[in-house]
Parts: structure tokens; C-alpha cells; sequence
């Protein structure tokens, strides 16, 4: 019987660089940015590392195949590099690969490093690529704000909602997004937005608008893991642990079988349940302090709220409305500006959601700082579209509590 | 002019004929007064063109995906398996090299021991076609199918941009109950170039109208109307439906009354509602006869290039027991206006339109995929689990209903004529699409399975949750590095088939 992971692997260090476009850094500055935060932080050498997980998902974009880049721009020492990509989730993918080594004792110290330059692409949002040989024959020419924007269609149907009530809870979602950002100096965009221009922006998919839409950025960030034991012989005290991971991974039925009405993620669900289990977590909307969400778009995050048993099914829009996820609500989503604010480079936002977290806990995120020290913090990274989709959950917490 | 036609004569017990009729015209019309007024600069003669509208493909149809729905809509009601020969006509083929009727066939999912060819380089070719059918029923041949159709790429601010549209017809000929008998035929073959595409040329070089007229239609046409005359007890008094195109003004009315036919049985060339449709235009006016024909009516049609061909049928009791089906007065109904003569240059590349960077993309076909999944791609074949009964598309090694999940466990099954309802979907402005806003989404079948598919002349006022959909051949993608043309299936907001009679 599997025991899980939880309070077997502690947070070391971590660094996130400024995201945005940083049009004058190639990939490595970003990656070196990252790690040097990290590298501080964890107050130990280079060559304590042991092992090394590496997330991009473009990577014909920048840096290539194989975890070579990683090594590289690190100068690592020849240890166990793995590049790993599932969609837009590649990031929780590689903490998941440095916390297993270390949770497995493979490695006393490993490193997850996640990163991505997209501002080489030529215009806005993600690249058009070919997406396989036989699937670009079949499957509709979508993007991703169009797969998502099905979300609202199916979730309006489903509970009978207003459309303009919905469009109300999701431009919501975002100015309250905008103004967390405002805080936060390493987000992409800074500005604070009204509900107005939220509600009058350019449609980019029906019902999506401008302000429902993450961008995308350049960014990177990065984590060193460790054991509890190593993490105190090393000085460290109020240890701040992983007491869940997990992932769930669509085997088509969504795409395939009609016993899915498009309106919520299977593998968000299956995942949080999972993840709650292996933390302990009982009645989540009680005991969860923070939620970093995978906010590509609003909607995403409106119905996220209820496929993480926060918010009742059907009820997320009255949560959303009534504030309860706003920065001094009751579980603030997206403390620091979420996707939404720091644009979405692929495989460092996974880590840059759990980077936030970690300085929750540790009462060291300035001016956004939650004033009450939070003692569970739960972050949602998802790839792929509604209907197809990989979904990683983490639960971030302090050692023994 | 010297020499006879040839001449065929047939019994009046004759049973061959046609089986079965069915039309496609595209749902977009292009208004003809919107191409007149933005050419009038150049040209203000083609005011005087600029009354009514033409049909107009959408970016994603061409003469092959028409035909594929002409087809659908002529073998409604009749059995498939049995089809034995499939004749494809059309002068705009969209493969120099490669068998266009193979396509169609696959798309169809006729019997794969079918015999298929293409008939092509003459308007002339469809009615040609149809006599070879006839033909080969005679001998005794199984149903053969005989699809026209024609996308004419035509010069901005030339005449012919407004006398032709796009369209597809389909006769599904042989012996047995027959809607229409085949009474007598007569062709001549003269080597009369009104118009020509040499190879390699874009568009039609036209010489001049009133030379076509007389030295053509009027000298040709008579001749060969003469020649089948004199084969039948058929009167030219006895002809109720006289279906001919040309899109010069009174010249059909003019033989007709020449050769003494009925003033009243001058067919409407639809010249108004669509426009010539080349090559498909004898058989389209000839499923528009049969729609309006009542038993014992005799029909005569017309096809002319390069010569002549003259088709004599008697309808029969049989019209009346015809599955119902769209026609082309039921694709006439299925319309939306197009006032944008911008959006008919981009759909026919006669602009240099900036795509943009997302269309970029490498649309290189993998030939052997598409090969391997042809069935599912062309013939949207998916699969139904022998344990479970779950439809599913694709078909695949594991059946993807939870409860059973067995492996190996698929038949095919065919999606093309399920119906099936919008889950969700969007209209995208950000993806590349040659007609924003891109509409697509999930699709669920009746009777089971679903898939994520690009829509097709879907707009607001069509596509919400829960709209029933209708599967139709379209383009996937134009790969226009090396000249592929990519198909397969989308969603279409669903319409109803209109009776065949009126």
C-alpha cells in the first residue's frame, strides 16, 4: 500500500525570474536567474545537486530536446538530467521527477527547473504548430482559448446560467487577478484593470474577451528538494514540505465517450480527490488557506473552484461574486496575479505557482503578503484542452503540522 | 456542319433510366449587383449583369466535396453496396493526378470493387457521362452513379464571374424502378471552342457571344435536337421539361420554339437563384425537371461543348416513392447572402490576402497515414465496441466506455449520416481560419460517440448547445507548398431534406 509522499520531501530553495517579455534573454539568462534565487536560498553549493528535472513544452521554440539545455546553462556536473513536457502542466512535472528522487532516496538534493521563451515566436499568444501526423488530419483547427472558451458554453447549459451573469463572475475573476499583479513586481503585467474593461474588451473566443486571456511570457522558475532530516542539518527550520502530488492524465473518455457534458475537468477532480487523501485534507473550503490555479483563462478558474470541492458544483460564480476567492476573501486564488498577470511561459509556471506558495508560508511575499500565515497551500497546473487534458494538483504545507 | 449524330433509339419498354436524383448547391449566394458595383469602375457594362445572385463555395468546398454531397443527397434511401460504377465530371478537378471519383467513392464508402473514372474537359462531360451510364446499364450493369460538378475560377470584373456558380448534381442510373426512362439520345461531336483552359492557364479564355450563339448553340444544338426527333415517337410538341443551359439570354427559348416545343416547357436556367454550374448544370436542371415532373412527363436535356449531347426521358409512377431528399430546390432553400465580394476573392485566392503568421503552419499530408486511415479520415468510419455496443470515433484498440474498456473488441461503424447535437463550442478569433471567426466544438451522435471537429457554414444565428448538426465532406486544409488538398469531416447546422416533389 503506497504511503504517499507527504512531509518526506522538503523545499529547500527557490527562485523565479521577472516574467514577461524579456526580449533581450535568451532561455539560459532565464533559467540562470531562476536558479541563482534558488541556489541562495537553499544556502548550498552547485554540486550538492544530484539530480535534475527540466520542464519546457515548446522546446522547438528555444532550447531543444533533451535536458542538455539544463546542464549547460547551469555548467551542472554531469548528473542525471530529465527533460520532461505534458502540456502546459510540464512544469508540476518536473518538481513531481526532483521530489520522487529525493522521496525515493535516489538523491539527497535534486533540482526542478522549469522554463520557457515564447516571445521568439513573431505575434501574440501560443504558437501554431502541427499537433502529430494523424491528429492535425482530424482534429478541429482550435486554439486554446477556443477549447476553453467550451467550458462557458457547457457550464451555462449544464446550470442553467445566465450568460451575463457568468461573463460578470469571470471578468471578476480577472480585475481580481489584476490587482493581486499589482503587487507583485515579477509579474508580467502590473495594471490594474476594471470590470469595464474586462466586460467591453475584443472578443479572442466566444464568450472570451481580451482580459479572460493570459498571455504569454518568458519566464522561468526553479525549486531544490530535499529531505526533511538534510534540510535541518543544513540550518534549516519551519520546513516548508510537499505533503501532496498528484496527476491525472485523460485516456480520452472526455474526447471520446458521452458520459462527459464538457462543463468541468475529470482529471481535476480525480486529481484534488487524490491529492487530498495523500495530505490528509478532509473538508477542503475549510482547510485550505491558498489556492494558485492554472488561470489560462477565467473560465478555467470559475469552474476549477468547484472541481477542487472548494466551491459547490453550480456555485462558483456566487463564490467568485461574493469576493470569496479575492485576496482578502476567504482562500485568496491567484495571490500573486496568477497566469493572468504573469502570462503563461509553459514549463515554469507549474513551479512558479508553488514558488508563491512557499513564500506564503513563509510570511515572505511583501506586499501581497496573506496576513494570516497560512497552513495549506494547494496549487492546480493543467494542460491540454477541457476535453483532453493533463492535471497536476500539489499541497504545499510546514513540516509536521 | 456535315455528318449525323449518332443516334439510339430505345424501345418503349425500355427500363433503363435513372434510379435516383440529387443536387448540392452551396449555401452561401453571392449577390451579383455587390461584384458588379465593385467592378463598375473597371467595367460598368457589368451592370447590366447585376440582378439576382450566384452561388458562391465556402473556403472550405470545392468540386469533389460537392460532389460527395450531391451524391449523399442522390443515394438517400438507396442501398450503397450496391453502386457498381462511379463517374465523376467536372472540368474543375482538383487533382490533375490523382483519381477524384477515389476520393468521392472512399468518402461514400462505396464497395471497394466499384469502378470509378473522371470525365473532364468539356461542359459537355456530365451529359457524356450520363450516356455512358445508361450505356453500361443497358448491358447490364449494376446501378452506376454519375456525379457533376464544377468550381469555375474566374477573372475579377469578367463577365463570367457573374453568369457562373458553383454546384454539383448526381444521377444514379440503371434498370429496374426507374423515376425517369431513357427514351432516345443523340450526340454530334464538333470541335466548336467557344471558350478553352489550355494547361497550365488559371482561367477560361472566352471568344465572342454572338459568334457562340449562332455559329454554335443555334447551328449545333438544332442539329442534334433533329437527329433524336427522328429516332422516337416523341413529339417536340409532347416535351414538357426542355432542360438547357447557356447562359446567353433567349437562346434555349429560341430552339425550343424552333424545333416547336412549348413555349412553357423552357426550363428557368436559374440563372437568378445560382448561376451556371458548368459542367453539373445539364443534370442540375435535370433534378430540378424531375422535381417538377408529374408522371409521363417527357424530359429532354441538354449539354453542349464541343458538340452536343440530347437525352430524352419519360417520367415515371416511381417519383412519387422517392425517399424525400434536399434537391436543388431544397439546397436553393438552405441559403445565406454573401454582399462581401472581398470574402468570394479570398475564398478563390484571386487575392493576395495576409493570412497572417499562424498560417504559417506546415500542412505537409503524411501520405501514408492518410492512406492507413482512410476509412476514418475520408470515409469517417469509426467503431462500435462487439462487447458494449459504444459507438466511438475513432475507432481503437481499447473501447473507451469506463465500464468495459476491452481491447480489440471494434467493428466499423459509419458517422457521416448520424445525427448529432452541439455540446459546446466557440467562435474563435485567434486561430487561423480563412473565414473568422473559426466555429468548432464537441459533437455528440444520437446513438453514441462524439467528436471535437471544425464546424462549416456556421454563423451566430445557427450553432448554440444543443443545435442539431448535419456531417458534411468539406477541406480540412489547402497545403499550398505542394498543391494537397486535405478533406475530411465537419459540422454543419442541420436543415431538413425537403420533399423531392414541390
Amino acid at each position: 500500500m503506497a504511503t504517499g509522499i507527504r512531509d518526506k520531501v522538503a523545499i529547500l530553495g527557490m527562485g523565479c525570474s521577472k516574467f514577461g517579455e524579456r526580449w533581450d534573454k535568451e532561455a539560459d539568462d532565464l533559467m540562470v536567474e531562476a536558479f541563482e534565487e534558488a541556489i541562495a536560498d537553499a544556502r548550498i553549493e552547485k554540486n550538492q545537486i544530484e539530480a535534475a528535472w527540466l520542464a519546457t513544452a515548446i522546446e522547438e521554440q528555444h532550447v531543444g530536446k533533451s535536458g542538455v539545455p539544463l546542464a549547460v546553462a547551469l555548467r551542472l556536473p554531469y548528473i542525471p538530467v530529465t527533460r520532461v513536457e505534458n502540456y502546459c502542466a510540464s512544469g508540476t512535472e518536473a518538481f513531481r521527477g526532483a521530489v520522487y528522487a529525493v522521496a525515493s532516496g535516489a538523491a539527497d538534493i535534486a533540482l526542478a527547473l522549469g522554463v520557457e521563451k515564447l516571445k521568439d515566436t513573431g505575434y501574440g499568444g501560443l504558437p501554431q504548430r502541427g499537433r502529430g501526423a494523424l491528429n492535425s488530419m482530424y482534429w478541429p483547427n482550435l486554439s486554446a482559448p477556443g477549447s476553453f472558451a467550451q467550458l462557458a458554453a457547457a457550464y451555462r447549459a449544464k446550470h442553467s446560467k445566465k450568460p451575463e451573469d457568468l461573463k460578470r463572475a469571470m471578468a471578476h475573476i480577472s480585475v481580481k487577478s489584476h490587482a493581486n499583479g499589482n503587487k507583485n513586481a515579477k509579474a508580467h503585467l502590473t495594471n490594474k484593470i476594471t470590470m469595464e474593461n474586462v466586460l467591453d474588451a475584443p472578443l479572442i473566443a466566444e464568450p472570451l474577451g481580451l482580459y479572460d486571456c493570459c498571455g504569454v511570457s518568458d519566464g522561468s522558475a526553479c525549486a531544490i528538494v530535499t529531505t526533511p532530516e538534510i534540510a535541518k542539518s543544513l540550518g534549516k527550520t519551519d520546513l516548508i514540505t510537499v505533503k501532496a502530488l498528484q496527476l491525472s492524465v485523460s485516456n480520452g473518455t472526455e474526447a471520446s465517450h458521452n458520459s462527459w457534458d464538457g462543463s468541468y475537468f475529470a482529471t481535476t477532480r480525480i486529481a484534488s480527490k487524490r491529492a487530498y487523501k495523500e495530505a490528509g485534507i478532509e473538508r477542503p473550503r475549510e482547510e485550505i488557506d491558498l489556492i494558485e490555479v492554472h488561470d489560462c483563462f477565467s473560465v478555467t478558474e470559475l469552474v476549477t473552484m468547484e472541481d477542487l470541492f472548494v466551491s459547490p458544483e453550480g456555485g462558483a460564480i456566487k463564490d467568485v461574486l461574493d469576493g470569496f476567492y479575492d485576496a482578502e476573501g476567504q482562500i485568496p486564488c491567484q495571490i500573486d496575479g496568477g497566469l493572468k498577470c504573469f502570462g503563461h511561459p509553459i514549463g515554469a509556471s507549474g513551479m512558479r505557482m508553488i514558488y508563491e506558495i512557499y513564500l506564503q508560508m513563509q510570511g515572505r511575499a511583501g506586499p501581497r503578503q496573506r496576513q494570516k500565515v497560512p497552513r495549506y497551500g494547494l496549487t492546480h497546473n493543467l494542460g491540454g484542452f477541457p476535453h483532453q487534458n493533463v492535471c497536476s494538483i500539489s499541497v504545499i504545507g510546514r513540516h509536521g503540522e | 456542319m456535315t455528318g449525323k449524330s449518332k443516334v439510339c433509339p430505345m424501345a418503349e419498354t425500355s427500363d433503363v433510366g435513372i434510379l435516383a436524383f440529387g443536387a448540392y448547391l452551396p449555401r452561401l449566394r453571392l449577390s451579383r449587383k455587390a461584384v458588379a458595383e465593385a467592378n463598375a469602375w473597371f467595367n460598368p457594362a457589368l451592370k447590366g449583369l447585376a440582378k439576382g445572385e450566384r452561388t458562391m463555395c465556402n473556403w472550405d468546398e470545392d468540386s469533389v466535396t460537392m460532389a460527395v454531397e450531391a451524391a449523399r443527397d442522390g443515394l438517400t434511401g438507396q442501398d450503397r453496396s450496391a453502386v457498381t460504377s462511379l463517374a465523376f465530371a467536372s472540368t474543375t478537378l482538383p487533382f490533375e493526378d490523382r483519381l477524384n471519383a477515389g476520393i468521392i467513392a472512399e468518402a461514400l464508402n462505396l464497395k471497394p470493387s466499384v469502378h470509378a473514372q473522371d470525365l473532364t474537359a468539356s461542359q459537355r462531360a456530365a451529359t457524356s457521362g450520363l450516356i455512358s451510364a445508361l450505356q453500361m446499364a443497358r448491358g447490364g450493369a449494376g446501378p452506376v452513379l454519375v456525379v457533376a460538378s464544377e468550381k469555375r475560377r474566374t477573372k475579377t470584373a469578367s463577365p463570367l464571374e457573374l453568369q457562373v456558380g458553383d454546384g454539383a448534381a448526381a444521377m444514379l442510373v440503371g434498370s429496374g424502378p426507374v423515376v425517369a426512362r431513357l427514351v432516345a439520345q443523340a450526340s454530334r461531336t464538333v470541335d466548336f471552342v467557344d471558350h478553352f483552359r489550355g494547361e497550365g492557364s488559371e482561367f477560361d479564355y472566352t471568344w465572342e457571344e454572338r459568334w457562340i450563339r449562332d455559329e454554335g448553340y443555334n447551328k449545333i444544338v438544332p442539329a442534334v435536337l433533329a437527329d433524336l426527333f427522328k429516332a422516337t415517337d416523341v413529339k417536340p410538341a409532347d416535351i414538357a421539361h426542355f432542360a438547357m443551359p447557356c447562359v446567353l439570354p433567349r437562346v434555349a427559348a429560341g430552339i425550343a420554339k424552333k424545333a416547336g416545343m412549348p413555349d412553357k416547357a423552357v426550363r428557368d436556367n436559374l440563372h437568378a437563384v445560382s448561376g451556371e454550374t458548368g459542367a453539373a448544370h445539364p443534370l442540375l436542371m435535370l433534378a430540378h425537371a424531375l422535381e417538377d415532373a408529374r408522371p409521363g412527363d417527357k424530359i429532354l436535356v441538354v449539354g453542349f461543348g464541343q458538340g452536343c449531347d440530347a437525352l430524352l426521358f419519360e417520367a415515371t409512377e416511381n417519383l412519387a416513392g422517392l425517399a424525400p431528399r434536399r434537391g436543388v430546390k431544397g439546397h436553393l432553400a438552405r441559403r445565406k447572402e454573401e454582399t462581401n465580394y472581398g470574402k468570394f476573392q479570398a475564398f478563390n485566392d484571386l487575392v493576395a490576402i495576409e493570412r497572417g503568421m499562424r498560417a504559417d503552419v506546415d500542412k505537409q499530408t503524411p501520405l501514408s497515414s492518410l492512406y492507413r486511415n482512410r476509412r476514418m479520415l475520408t470515409g469517417f468510419i469509426g467503431g462500435q465496441c462487439k462487447r458494449c455496443g459504444t459507438l466511438q470515433f475513432p475507432k481503437s484498440n481499447v473501447c473507451v466506455n469506463p465500464n468495459c474498456n476491452a481491447f480489440h473488441s471494434q467493428e466499423d461503424h459509419p458517422f457521416a449520416d448520424t445525427p448529432s447535437k452541439v455540446q459546446s463550442y466557440t467562435a474563435d478569433r485567434l486561430t487561423y481560419s480563412p473565414d473568422p471567426p473559426h466555429y468548432y466544438g464537441m459533437v455528440v451522435f444520437e446513438q453514441g460517440g462524439r467528436v471535437m471537429i471544425d464546424f462549416t457554414d456556421a454563423d451566430a444565428a445557427t450553432v448554440d448547445v444543443a443545435a442539431p448538426m448535419r456531417m458534411m465532406f468539406r477541406i480540412k486544409d489547402y497545403d499550398p507548398q505542394r498543391g494537397f488538398t486535405r478533406y475530411f469531416w465537419k459540422a454543419a447546422p442541420a436543415d431538413k431534406p425537403t420533399p423531392a416533389k414541390a
